[in-house]
């Protein structure tokens, strides 16, 4: 294996996202073609039928798949693949459109990642009902699961969550696509009704539609797109053991996140990822995740977190801002859209286009996701040439 | 000489006031029924009783399995097998359900006794289990309780020989229960007291004295199915005993009268008590009655390690509300109802029948890790099907990691989950008769087979854990 085979031999010239919300009013049709036209547009693509020569598109719940995609943007008489990987789908999309491009076969690929949970009726994820093992089946009731053991080893608390609502739902007020845009407190996240605990109703990411789309070329012919492209130094994906099987695990961690964090770090041939990373999406469908992240990825050491969510490390003008658009937060979480959601925020911070959030200076930034019990991580690395 | 060589019972934890049914106050220190928890029936309830009556006792040398209910979920399909199934036994075991009557439970224990004494089986287990329910606010809802027994009948270390079985049959429309109806039914009682119970019990008592060449003076304790202390207290004078001195105490105001259960339930509790060299006289009653001598040997007071009654009624816990004992044996209409869905897939069920019916582990032959549920290849190691089963079941384990869920659909929120790790393999379990507030990293929990849910309007089962008591 070359871990720098691919280390920015692709940029993403186009990228769009519709708005994210309960998009009652909107097909998945509608929200792809809002993601993809406003990729092409800002690809300068006059003329996709003949310049997208290959689309990879990512979603969890699919109503029909492959057509879904090929259907809303007219794309036939080529390659349309689609991806699942939990809630790293998006990014999984995303990184085989990366490696289509790197491998020479196509010289412009179009990624598209979408979810419309919000026809399934329900105000969360499913809850499946037909197997008798592994209930509670709530992402929640998983996530939760490492709580009381951190709680207990490195004494931080629902203190230290509550404020990374807080600080996700202030940086998801200036963001034009977010779902929500209200500031909350460390009392209202305290005070809110429980879901499962230690998650209380503003630690928990809620269900939302949207799409998201790039536009990926080799690093050569970027040029002939525009002049600001971003490149793509690294992208993984790693599989951990089912936390809740796995008799070696220790419930301070998500495994998942160490694994792939280590894989794309050697990629991109980052070290110390405090200082080479500028600005960071990662994965905060509850509270606790994105807190597990920090460590799991390397932003500070395992058990510091919270002194580090005090002192603002991660806010929007700290060290290494976190969630800079506001996260799955106040954008929801419509599963296959979120990883390409994320690396539409990145583009638009080192193309320095993110408005009232813009990061000073941002160079090289982070997306992760992970989901499932959870198993799945997907991170990538975007950078200015 | 073939009799009792082991027993066990179970009563459930939660207590119903009486004084708060229909949605009064509860009485502290009143009267109360024991009542089921949502996810407890005749069956978990059975496998409960059974695992008290089996401790310290091969399971592999259990030739047979009988059990008995009127008030089991399936009409088609046998509570034998699922209780013979979550106990671990052996393939080969004899498996058949006895129902339909008040009198299931010593028609099973006389059905055992026969088959040992035959020689076609030498350990036969007796399992009772009972979730009865009445019409909501009736006197009938108030007199019936929940419970289970286990007994294990063979001829080797008999604790209490059974010496001598007599049975009347009795056709009468006294208390009922058709196809279909939720509810059990009564005739009134001056009319089921008078010509159904006092007049079964006393022929049965009667001819079995006879039978046996004993006097009524002869029998340390009667333990006696009662409807209730007043009609018990004369059917007692009418075999000529005296109720003060020679009666069994019924538990009248504690349990409740669980059926085919109850005489069970009341022998396994005299038991505990019985001293070598006593008599007891065991009476049931239901379209006839079955009535047994049972002379205690040495044995009997070598019986050690079982719950028993007294565990089972010191566990106490309580319902919060009328509402909530309507709503755990769903009698109030909710939004969810949680029979609806699809339901298990039969063929994922006969798949994970060993990890999901018997908790069976496995751990790998090459480098000992116990892991959970089955794998091909192992966690660790990663040797190929290389793998020995290990019982959870009976083994006591810790809490590793929990969360209360208030989003997972459950009758009584927050649902109760976590980690926990038995014999070094890993489980996710929901955690029952639990107050969150008592969970704890690290503390021991047993583990109690339950029903996760009804999707597809079948009891679909799997193991919780619950603190170690």
């Amino acid at each position: 294996m070359k871990p720098d085979a691919i280390r920015d031999k692709v940029a993403i010239v186009g990228m769009g996202c519709s708005k994210f919300g309960e998009n009652w009013d909107k097909d998945p049709q509608d929200m792809i073609v809002e993601a993809a036209f406003e990729a092409y547009a800002d690809a300068k693509i006059e003329d996709p039928q003949r310049q997208i020569e290959a689309v990879f598109c990512g979603a969890q719940y699919p109503s029909k798949g492959t057509a879904e995609v090929a259907d809303a943007l007219k794309l036939y008489d080529r390659p349309v693949s689609m991806v699942v990987n939990y809630c790293a789908t998006g990014t999984d999309a995303f990184r085989y459109g990366v490696f289509a491009v790197a491998s020479g076969m196509y010289d412009t690929v179009l990624v598209v990642g979408f979810d419309k949970p919000k026809d399934r009726g329900v105000s969360g994820p499913s809850v499946a009902v037909t197997g008798v093992r592994g209930l509670p089946a709530t992402p929640a009731g998983w996530f939760s699961l490492c709580a009381a053991q951190y709680f207990q080893t490195y004494g931080a608390g629902r203190e230290d969550l509550a404020r990374i609502a807080v600080k996700n739902h202030h940086n998801g007020t200036l963001a034009p696509k977010s779902m929500l845009k209200r500031e909350i407190t460390v009392e209202d996240a305290l005070g809110a009704r429980m879901i499962s605990w230690p998650f209380g109703l503003y630690d928990c990411a809620a269900q939302s539609d949207g799409a998201a789309a790039a536009i990926i070329t080799s690093r050569e012919l970027a040029k002939s797109y525009r002049d600001d492209f971003v490149l793509v130094r690294g992208i993984g994906i790693a599989l951990s053991p089912n936390p809740q099987e796995d008799p070696a695990f220790d419930f301070l961690r998500w495994r998942a996140s160490e694994m792939a964090a280590k894989q794309v770090y050697a990629q991109a041939g980052i070290t110390n990822p405090r200082k080479e990373i500028d600005v960071a999406q990662v994965h905060d469908c509850f509270t606790l995740t994105e807190l597990l992240a920090y460590e799991d990825l390397g932003f500070c050491e395992k058990g510091s977190a919270k002194e580090h969510i005090q002192s603002g490390t991660f806010a929007l003008d700290g060290e290494l801002p976190v969630n800079t658009d506001g996260g799955l937060k106040t954008f929801g979480h419509p599963t296959g859209a979120t990883g390409v959601r994320m690396i539409y925020e990145n583009y638009k911070q080192l193309q320095g286009k993110a408005e009232k959030r813009q990061v000073k200076n941002a160079t090289v930034g982070l997306s992760h996701n992970i989901g499932g019990a959870p198993q799945a991580c997907g991170i990538c690395i975007v950078a200015m040439p | 000489m073939v009799g009792i060589t082991a027993y066990g019972a179970y009563v459930p934890m939660l207590r119903l006031s009486l004084s708060a049914i229909g949605g009064g106050a509860p009485k502290p220190g009143g009267p109360e029924k024991a009542v089921a928890n949502w996810d407890e029936d005749a069956v978990t309830m059975a496998v409960a009783a059974a695992t008290d009556a089996l401790r310290g006792i091969d399971r592999s040398t259990v030739d047979a399995v009988l059990f008995a209910s009127t008030s089991y979920a399936f009409k088609e399909k046998q509570g034998a097998a699922i209780v013979a199934k979550a106990l671990d036994l052996r393939r080969d075991v004899y498996t058949a359900d006895l129902g339909d009557t008040l009198r299931a439970g010593t028609n099973a224990l006389r059905a055992a006794y026969d088959m040992v004494k035959a020689g076609s089986a030498k350990r036969v287990l007796v399992t009772v289990g009972e979730t009865r329910m009445a019409a909501p606010r009736t006197g009938l809802e108030a007199a019936i309780g929940d419970g289970a027994a286990a007994f294990l009948v063979g001829d080797e270390g008999v604790a209490l020989a059974i010496t001598a079985a007599h049975s009347i049959s009795d056709e009468i429309i006294d208390v009922w229960r058709t196809e279909g109806d939720p509810f059990v039914h009564a005739w009134e009682d001056r009319f089921v007291v008078d010509h159904g119970y006092r007049t079964c019990v006393k022929e049965a008592v009667t001819g079995l004295l006879q039978k046996a060449g004993l006097t009524p003076k002869s029998v340390t304790r009667a333990v006696f199915y009662g409807p209730d202390a007043r009609s018990l207290g004369t059917v007692a004078k009418e075999c000529g005993l005296d109720p003060k001195t020679q009666l069994a105490d019924p538990l009248f105001g504690k349990v409740g009268n669980c059926g085919a259960a109850f005489a069970p339930l009341l022998l396994a509790s005299a038991l505990a008590q019985t001293k070598a060299g006593e008599t007891l006289l065991l009476a049931s009653y239901g379209d006839g009655a079955d009535a047994f001598v049972l002379e205690a040997t040495p044995q009997v007071e070598r019986l050690e390690g079982q719950r028993g009654v007294a565990w089972h009624l010191a566990r106490r816990g309580e319902f919060r509300s009328y509402d909530m004992y309507l709503r755990f044996r769903q009698l109030l209409a909710t939004e969810h109802d949680r029979r609806a869905g699809a339901g298990l897939s039969a063929t994922k069920h006969f798949r994970d029948r060993d990890s999901d019916v018997t908790l069976l582990a496995q751990k790998c032959t090459q480098c000992g890790q116990a892991q959970f549920p089955r794998q091909r290849v192992c966690f660790q190691c990663y040797a190929k099907d290389a793998f020995e089963p290990i019982r959870l079941s009976d083994r006591v384990g810790t809490v590793k990691s929990f969360t209360f869920d208030n989003f997972a659909g459950s009758p009584n929120p927050p649902l109760v989950a976590g980690i926990v790790d038995v014999e070094g393999a890993r489980l996710y379990l929901q955690m029952t008769d639990v107050d969150p507030k008592e969970v704890k990293l690290g503390m021991p929990v047993e583990l109690t087979f339950r029903k996760i849910h009804e999707a597809g309007g079948t009891p679909n089962y799997f193991w919780k854990s619950t603190p170690l008591r």
